[in-house]
């Protein structure tokens, strides 16, 4: 393959900005959590810690597929989509650092970014909780004509548990525009999608519910990004949800805490060497000369000045104002006591 | 001026009212729309209202609650229903982990007022039926939880939860959906989601209930009126956040007090009472704290099984006796 004009790929609706954006989003991502976990080492984040390492090409191709206006909530591996959404390194390094000046003020932590603003309505630690809560967004925007699609993203481990199931039925009966985003990066933990799951293709599960799914190779993000566009379209056009399952692969351990007994070196190694998602994008811009080296060396350059950055305002932000602690609790004021 | 109504009517007006003030108002449950309700609250409403605002649900309790919970998110008044509370267990995660933490957790941004309306009670359904669990609402910060009794507070406690932006946990209770009252007309008659109520001055000893307790304890200050023992008796009326305050002026003019609850005894809600009151006023104290309360075993289906396991106006007697150390040694299952 051969690109006709410079700077597109074939068949590719993207500009060279927007295509280099996306590498820039990627590098972004894997270099964050690189330094998040060199800073958990540190001790200076604490908790679980859920990297998003090998996984990046899904959330930066779809949210890229994303309207602005579109809904999004999350599970707890949530760094990778704050950041592919745009939200300021600095303050997502600063909620891990659980500093006022995190996303959330320090309130959540690593498992709980959100940003209003965005309509990223959070990430949730409990799994598969947030499917219904996805729901209830795709039935708000529904309810108000609003053309909005919620997209929920969720491991494979989410596929086996009851509120996926009540998700998808109430988004198939209601025809609720929801994305139903599945990534499977073949474990939940230490138990591998085969031990968990008596269907081991996420994609089928939908079929019981009569929602169009379809598998896509998660580490190619201009898939991701096709198949999401298409998906957003069947949402939006009042078809009810849709389904797509990621194929992915987690580098690092379920969190920072795991011994990874589960699965050998050899596995982890094949998927960086053969799998990268952001090697095989970086080749595919350069053989098609959407870019050269050095112009991917810059961004790879600006992309370590902004987490060392984001690093530096982390370390030097406050902590949250003790005179906060209860404050949030309720949003309408309380009086007795 | 004020008009007389039955507690369900009370609620279903408060609905109706605040469906038409406001289209973002939406109701989704289990049987509410086509069925009618299960104890007849939304009777009619689905031909009145339509079934985009009159959902039939799935059974599908986590479900029902979570997508209330993204409906609120995504900007809309949702009144969710759970047939009545022995389900609500398999809505907890939602309820507990989600719905009550979003707006502490998200560090203000935004809210998700859901209003959750349940109910509780019993009537020979044995054991998975007939329980009381406000006790694992209540315990919950980033909830209101609210019981009310009597009419006038179902109406102005459920219009005030629609329209405020914390998510509530409305108990109404089985038994009492026929009492009648007097409710204030005015579309616009709010109450605030807080604030026990004394509604029976005395000055031998203070009673404190809710729901159909309330009624157990009113119907033993009546009694007791006649041979000149005083109640003073107080409606809770929302459990969280509790208002301690008023149980605690009461009980220092009483000095003394009964807490009267159908769920069971042990980590209760008048367990919680009874600590508060004794960190704030055991000096007033002139007996040990009474607590009348269910006995504790999954409710039997028998009749005469099922009456001894519940409270009624004659413990309640009884526990009055006892803070007054006028005990008769009748006979109390326990
Ligand atoms: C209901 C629930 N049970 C258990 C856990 C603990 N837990 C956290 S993440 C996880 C694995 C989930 O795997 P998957 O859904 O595939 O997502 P992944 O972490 O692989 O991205 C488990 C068991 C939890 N958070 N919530």
């Amino acid at each position: 393959m051969t690109s006709t004009v410079d700077g597109q790929l074939p068949g590719v609706a993207l500009t060279k900005s927007e295509l280099l954006e996306m590498y820039r989003l990627m590098v972004l991502i894997r270099r964050f959590e690189e330094v998040a976990a060199e800073q958990y080492a540190l001790g200076k984040i604490a908790g679980f810690l859920h990297l998003y390492i090998g996984e990046e090409a899904v959330a930066v191709g779809a949210i890229r597929a994303m309207d602005p206006e579109d809904h999004l909530v999350t599970h707890y591996r949530d760094h990778g989509y704050a950041l592919a959404l745009g939200l300021d390194p600095r303050r997502c390094m600063a909620e891990l650092f659980g500093k006022a000046t995190g996303l959330v003020g320090g309130r959540g932590g690593s498992m709980h970014f959100a940003d209003a603003s965005k309509h990223f309505w959070g990430g949730y630690a409990i799994v598969a909780g947030l499917l219904p809560i996805a729901a209830g967004l795709g039935l708000a925007s529904k309810y108000l004509n609003q053309r909005r699609v919620a997209v929920a993203i969720f491991g494979d481990g989410a596929t086996n548990n009851g509120a996926f199931h009540e998700a998808l039925n109430f988004a198939a009966l209601w025809k609720l525009p929801v994305l139903f985003l599945c990534e499977n990066n073949q474990y939940g933990m230490g138990t591998a999608v085969a031990h968990a799951s008596a269907v081991r293709e996420m994609y089928r599960k939908a079929c019981a519910y009569d929602i169009p799914a379809e598998q896509v190779d998660g580490q190619d993000v201009l898939a991701v990004y096709e198949v999401t566009k298409r998906a957003l379209e069947h949402c939006r056009s009042e078809n009810g949800p849709y389904f797509i399952e990621a194929l992915t692969y987690r580098y690092r351990g379920h969190s920072m805490a795991d011994p990874e007994t589960y699965r050998s070196k050899e596995e982890v190694e094949e998927w960086r060497r053969q799998r990268d998602p952001i090697v095989l994008f970086r080749q595919k811009l350069l053989s098609h000369t959407v870019a050269t080296e050095e112009e991917l060396a810059a961004l790879d350059q600006a992309v370590e000045e902004a987490v060392a950055e984001a690093v530096r305002f982390a370390e030097e932000s406050p902590e949250p104002d003790p005179a906060t602690l209860t404050q949030y609790a309720y949003a309408d004021p309380i009086t007795v006591r | 001026m004020a008009r007389e109504l039955t507690y369900r009517d009370a609620l279903r007006e408060a609905l109706r009212e605040e469906m038409y003030r406001d289209e973002r108002v939406f109701l989704m449950g289990e049987d509410i729309g086509a069925y009618g309700g299960s104890y007849a609250v939304t009777r009619g409403f689905l031909q009145e209202f339509g079934p985009e605002r009159v959902r039939d649900t799935p059974i599908a309790e986590l479900g029902i609650v979570g997508l209330g919970i993204g409906a609120a998110i995504g900007g809309l008044r949702p009144v969710v229903e759970l047939m009545t509370i022995n389900f609500s267990l398999l809505a907890m995660d939602q309820i507990v982990n989600h719905l009550a933490k979003i707006y502490y957790m998200f560090n203000g941004q935004f809210t998700a007022p859901v209003v959750v309306r349940t109910v509780e009670g019993f009537g020979q359904l044995a054991a998975t039926h007939s329980q009381f669990f406000e006790n694992y609402f209540a315990y919950v910060p980033g909830l209101r939880v609210v019981a009310p009794a009597v009419p006038k507070d179902a109406k102005g406690f459920l219009k005030a939860a629609i329209r405020g932006n914390d998510p509530v946990i409305f108990i109404e209770h089985s038994l009492i959906y026929r009492n009648r009252g007097e409710v204030p007309d005015g579309e616009d008659f709010l109450l605030p989601l807080e604030g026990a109520e004394v509604r029976r001055e005395g000055r031998d000893v203070t009673i404190v209930s809710w729901l159909r307790g309330y009624y157990l304890a009113l119907g033993a200050a009546e009694e007791l009126a006649r041979e000149g023992i005083e109640c003073e008796v107080i409606d809770l009326r929302v459990l969280r956040p509790l208002d301690i305050e008023t149980i605690v002026r009461s009980v220092q003019k009483t000095n003394r007090l009964v807490i009267v609850e159908e769920g069971w005894k042990s980590f209760g809600v008048g367990a919680e009472i009874a600590a508060s009151v004794q960190e704030r006023a055991i000096d007033y104290l002139d007996a040990p704290i009474a607590r009348v309360a269910s006995v504790e075993v999954p409710m039997p289906y028998a009749r005469n099984l099922e009456r001894l396991v519940v409270p009624n106006k004659d413990k309640v007697i009884e526990a009055v006796r006892e803070v007054l150390y006028q005990r008769t040694l009748v006979p109390v299952a326990r």
